[in-house]
């Protein structure tokens, strides 16, 4: 080890050779103390995150009934879900119509209300609370609320429908209602939308209202023009996040459906859950968990390049 | 009105965010057809809520009612008394506490010196672990939750709380990590320099002087922390086997396992589970909408 003069000496001669100096003393009890305020993240990442998803693709190579030792079988599982199991097609398939039905309405849905309570609105702070309470309580209690809601006979949503001399479907207890039902109660939930997009909403300046208005931009083409471009970056967090969370459904059909009727609401999280801890298959379960994993990512990343095309950055605007 | 020639500088434009004069074209009619929407849309998201309270209160025959009656004659408190007795959602509540309680303290406490070591300690590969705790926050943790239940297993931690609090206390979650740097980004750095003059370490300077003043970041955690935690259904459910372990939301599942049609009593349950955090959002509301605003949290 070198004596601290050492150090000192050669921080000198380097600063006097014009060079950046090595680590100072000071610099490198600052780099110490900055990696043991992080080491907490750091263990958990590795211990939580990293390790176990290296794991489970281990765990995903071998037929395991967690009672008994592991026994390696190659890509069975994979070949198995892939070319045997439609179980899994119908998981992936419901997940996905969910994702591509509750996504883009709760979006289209979110920035109306957004919008909306841009307006000079009395009271806005109050419809914000309303708009925004369904989105705290807990998704079990919400799925209890809504299993009674959807009731075909005395449900207040059927005995709504009945004011207009029609009778509603069975919703949950039907095959072909049952996701319809799931995405429009997710609906009720975009709360943390309407924020997001209200955060960005005015976070919009004035003044290119104003230019825009001034050059004769109605409302509409001031919200093409204008609204549109500014919000785009907000547009496409938000939607990254939801079809991230929209592809985790699991708790509404657990307690609703429990996955039915007819496999009609087995999303792809109720699957990898029944596959590892009901049944016990750890390794299909886990080659399942894999490929939500692998789908998460590639739609997250296809959605983030495509982004390039359809989000506006600051300090590129053209026009305005 | 004159505007302004050129555009005003960059770090101005985020603090013109008022809508002052912007819509003063909006005339009678739509101002009115405005507020009619708003109204329209509040009453849609209100039902549910009027609907499960309604039938909360309700005696069993009037339930099964056509048209349905929205103010219930006679109004049975007791329904409220007997959902609660029938299963020890006392116990169930006193779970809930203990294991959010922990959680929101390691949440708070680990995020809070993480998002320090990110916002003001400089170390080479700062950038990069950053980046990577960014990126953990699109992970779907489900992908994880195989190889942790056997990680657990074999610690013989199934069946206690450890796997639903030990993780709060190494990291808690990217999006509070993020949300406190940002916070911590705010607060000038001569408070640093002068402490450091002052012969303060960094930790002192953390402890002692930026996170008094960093309340309002930590009170967001908290509150979001607590609302995570309190409704988890999923991990606790995989983890916690034996019934007087239940915390809320298993014990509301469990509940309808038994009484699945007792409409009145359910929906009683499930308002009581739901009423802890609906009072803290009511009183916390600002700082909700703040979190969501600069992290876009999920609710």
């Amino acid at each position: 080890m070198r004596s601290r003069q050492a150090q000192v000496g050669q921080a000198a001669d380097e600063l006097a050779a014009g060079k950046r100096p090595r680590m100072s003393g000071i610099a490198r009890k600052e780099a110490i103390a900055g990696y043991f305020a992080i080491s907490p993240w750091l263990l958990g990442f590795l211990i939580f995150q990293l390790a176990p998803i290296l794991a489970a693709f281990y765990i995903s190579s071998t037929e395991w009934r967690i009672l008994s030792a592991p026994e390696f079988i190659g890509v069975r599982n994979f070949d198995k879900l892939l070319f045997k199991d439609d179980l899994f097609w119908q998981s992936i398939k419901v997940t996905v119509i969910y994702v591509i039905f509750r996504v883009p309405v709760s979006a289209v849905l979110s920035l109306a209300l957004a919008l909306l309570m841009n307006q000079q609105l009395a009271g806005r702070r109050l419809f914000r609370t309303i708009y925004y309470l369904p989105a705290v309580i807990p998704l079990v209690a919400v799925s209890m609320m809504w299993i009674w809601i959807f009731n075909p006979e005395y449900g207040v949503l059927n005995s709504f429908i009945r004011l207009f001399g029609i009778e509603g479907p069975q919703w949950i207890h039907s095959s072909r209602w049952a996701l319809p039902a799931l995405i429009i109660m997710s609906l009720w939930q975009v709360g943390t939308g309407i924020v997001i997009f209200l955060a960005g909403l005015q976070g919009i300046p004035a003044h290119l209202y104003e230019a825009a208005t001034i050059d004769g931009a109605n409302t509409w083409q001031r919200f093409l023009k204008v609204t549109l471009p500014m919000l785009s970056p907000v547009v496409l967090f938000a939607l990254v996040m939801n079809v991230i969370g929209s592809f985790q459904i699991f708790t509404q059909a657990y307690i609703m459906t429990a996955g039915g009727p007819g496999n009609a609401t087995l999303f792809l999280v109720l699957y990898i859950y029944r596959n590892a801890f009901e049944w016990f298959h750890m390794g299909y379960a886990s080659a399942l968990a894999w490929v939500l994993f692998v789908v998460v990512l590639v739609i997250s990343l296809i959605m983030l390049r495509s982004s390039e095309h359809w989000v506006h950055y600051e300090g590129r605007i053209g026009g305005a | 009105m004159r505007v302004a020639a050129g555009h005003p500088p960059r770090t101005m434009r985020n603090t013109i965010s008022l809508p002052s004069n912007r819509y003063q074209l909006l005339n009678w009619t739509t101002r009115t057809l405005i507020h009619l929407l708003a109204l329209a849309g509040a009453a849609a998201f209100l039902v549910p809520f009027l609907w499960m309270i309604s039938t909360s209160l309700k005696p069993m025959e009037k339930i099964f009612q056509y048209p349905p009656q929205w103010m219930p004659d006679p109004i049975l408190w007791r329904n409220y008394i007997e959902a609660l007795t029938v299963m020890p959602f006392g116990l169930y509540f006193r779970n809930s506490i203990y294991v959010t309680v922990l959680s929101v303290v390691g949440q708070i406490l680990s995020s809070a010196v993480v998002a320090y070591g990110f916002a003001r300690l400089r170390f080479p590969g700062r950038n990069i672990l950053f980046i990577i705790l960014l990126a953990t926050m699109m992970l779907p943790w489900q992908v994880t939750m195989i190889p942790l239940f056997i990680l657990y297993r074999s610690l013989d931690w199934i069946n206690t709380y450890y796997p639903l609090i030990v993780p709060n206390f190494l990291g808690g979650s990217p999006f509070f990590i993020f949300l406190l740097r940002q916070f911590f980004l705010t607060l000038p750095l001569e408070l640093d320099e002068a402490a450091k003059l002052d012969g303060c370490g960094p930790f002192r300077i953390l402890w002692q002087i930026l996170l008094p003043l960093a309340v309002p970041g930590l009170t967001t955690v908290a509150i979001f922390s607590f609302l995570w935690n309190w409704n988890e259904f999923l991990w606790p459910l995989i983890v916690l086997n034996d019934v007087d372990k239940w915390t809320i939301p298993l014990g509301l599942n469990g509940f309808r396992d038994q009484y699945g049609t007792d409409w009145n009593h359910l929906m009683a349950a499930s308002f009581v589970a739901s009423l802890p955090v609906i009072i803290i959002f009511f009183i916390f509301q600002g700082y909700f909408i703040q979190g969501i605003a600069t992290t876009g949290a999920k609710g």
